[in-house]
């Protein structure tokens, strides 16, 4: 097989996808000057471009970002805290967690986020809104998977711990809690990217708060050179909180 | 046969005394009294916590209204044209992904990353290509449920027993014979588990743009009755529709052979 030769050469994929990339926004670049493309319903992609700077500037771009951010920040401790101690509550006892895990998962497949009106008559057009909306969303999985992280400790572990005499909590914080933490930051992940995705689709549908409103501003004001460069932003912030998750993730992960 | 007729009955009788169902009926009923001590305590502001008896009023209007159910058809056409659009294009995309190494690493990333990212603030651009109407929001759920299924059916191709390839390659098939006598029942779980995890992104994607501009479907009465201030009403649609997409989940878990819920 020549391409899965062509596979093995190191970069050449990776270059390849690129130079993908690149060729396409360069055909729409000229499929659009050539008036293939409606310039009105597709900007140039030099005019994204060049539109990054105004946005940058005129639009409070890094405000806005470090208020997504905090949104962001503050949903991550609440799911953390919260759902890392109901994981532990269910694992501890057994019977309610029984009781409620089927209901957890079907909470995770669930889409929470169409409460947002709801939470919205609750709690008002606020941050407070979109911050309890993210936490609702990215809680389940931190909690499944703190309970699955705990019920994995190896048996050996738990021993060791047992043969030391170690009491209730010191068994948790000693024995338990370490050998799940890998799991449940698998839960975290997931937790962390529902919470991303909400914080900005809430604050898009509600047009209130960082980058989510601003892609909402920009295309109400028909500014579409800004939309699209928002919208790229907005891509490539996930991208990078999403490559830094992961690269964490890996790092806890034990060497087997 | 005796003794499997007695376990059987055993395994009947027992779910309804078991410790497990006895403390469900107590969380249930714990929750149900605590609501409606808030409802009727008056501590918020009227009818954002509305007593149990308007919330199941709103329940039996709902679901006895032709007009919810035509609404709900707008909605599950648009959700059922995203989900084929976004199938079929995921599973070619994932199939030529997953069959070939070089594209898979060419390509692949760009999914894997793009994957979680809000697809809600694409919105305004789908509005731009294809106006306010319903294709707006299938384009949404399409571009939602793309992803997961293609990267699903990639991911699954890859895990294809080699055994069966080899079978296919020594019966000379022809690259389409590969796809449809090999490659899709060998990879019948990811693919159903791939339009299982779609189908839960496009009915929030075509919901969520629904809320956001229309004038049909489930998510226009929700904001209906958010701008109307008829909180049983919304309510009642809240919990119809979580019933309805739980329900449709397990479903299509159910009828690909996986758990009726699969954990994360």
């Amino acid at each position: 097989m020549n391409r899965s030769a062509l596979a093995r050469i190191p970069g050449l994929p990776a270059l390849f996808g690129f130079g993908c990339l690149v060729v396409s926004i360069l055909a729409f670049e000229i499929l659009i000057r050539a008036g293939v493309i409606n310039r009105f319903i597709v900007p140039m992609p030099s005019q994204i471009a060049a539109s990054f700077e105004r946005v940058i500037i005129e639009e409070h771009l890094l405000e806005r970002f470090v208020l997504t951010f905090k949104e962001c920040f503050y949903a991550a401790i609440l799911i953390t805290l919260v759902g890392v101690s109901l994981g532990a509550l269910l694992h501890r006892v057994d019977l309610l967690r029984r009781a409620t895990e089927t209901w957890v998962a079907a909470a995770a497949s669930a889409p929470t986020v169409l409460m947002y009106p709801l939470f919205l008559v609750i709690f008002g057009r606020s941050s407070t809104t979109i911050i309890m909306m993210a936490f609702v969303a990215g809680l389940p999985p931190v909690i499944l998977k703190t309970i699955e992280g705990l019920s994995g400790t190896r048996r050996v572990l738990i021993n060791v711990g047992r043969s030391f005499n170690l009491t209730q909590s010191q068994m948790f914080w000693k024995i338990l809690f370490p050998a799940a933490m890998p799991t449940i930051f698998v839960g975290l992940k997931l937790g962390l990217i529902f919470t991303l995705i909400n914080v900005v689709g809430v604050e898009f549908l509600i047009n209130f708060g960082g980058l989510g409103q601003l892609i909402n501003d920009l295309a109400e004001r028909y500014d579409l050179p800004g939309t699209y460069a928002a919208i790229c932003f907005v891509i490539l912030v996930s991208v990078v909180f999403f490559v830094v998750i992961e690269r964490i993730e890996r790092w806890l992960r034990p060497a087997d | 046969m005796a003794e499997t007729g007695r376990l059987r009955q055993a395994a009947i009788t027992s779910p309804l005394l078991s410790p497990v169902t006895l403390v469900r009926l107590a969380i249930i009923a714990g929750v149900l009294v605590l609501w409606e001590t808030i409802a009727a305590s008056g501590w918020l502001y009227r009818d954002v916590v509305p007593s149990l008896l308007a919330i199941g009023r709103a329940i039996i209007a709902l679901l006895s209204s032709p007009e919810y159910y035509w609404h709900l058809g707008v909605t599950a056409g648009e959700i059922g044209a995203a989900l084929t659009i976004g199938g079929l294009s995921g599973l070619l995309v994932g199939l030529v992904l997953g069959g070939s190494r070089f594209m898979g690493k060419a390509f692949e990333p760009y999914l894997y990353y793009l994957g979680p990212t809000p697809k809600i603030i694409f919105f305004p651009i789908m509005i731009m290509w294809f106006g306010v109407g319903p294709a707006s929001k299938v384009a949404l759920g399409t571009m939602s449920c793309f992803f997961p299924i293609a990267l699903s059916v990639a991911a699954g191709m890859r895990q294809i027993d080699p055994v069966l390839i080899r079978v296919g390659r020594s019966f000379r098939l022809k690259q389409w014979q590969m796809a449809w006598k090999i490659y899709l029942p060998a990879m019948r779980h990811p693919i159903i588990n791939g339009v299982r995890l779609g189908l839960g992104v496009a009915l929030i994607g075509t919901l969520l743009a629904e809320t956001k501009l229309s004038n049909r479907g489930i998510g226009f009465l929700i904001i209906q009755a958010y701008s109307l201030f008829d909180m049983p009403r919304m309510y009642a649609m809240l919990i119809v529709l979580f019933i309805l997409s739980i329900g449709a989940n397990a479903l299509i878990g159910r009828l690909g052979g996986l758990d009726s819920i699969k954990r994360l």
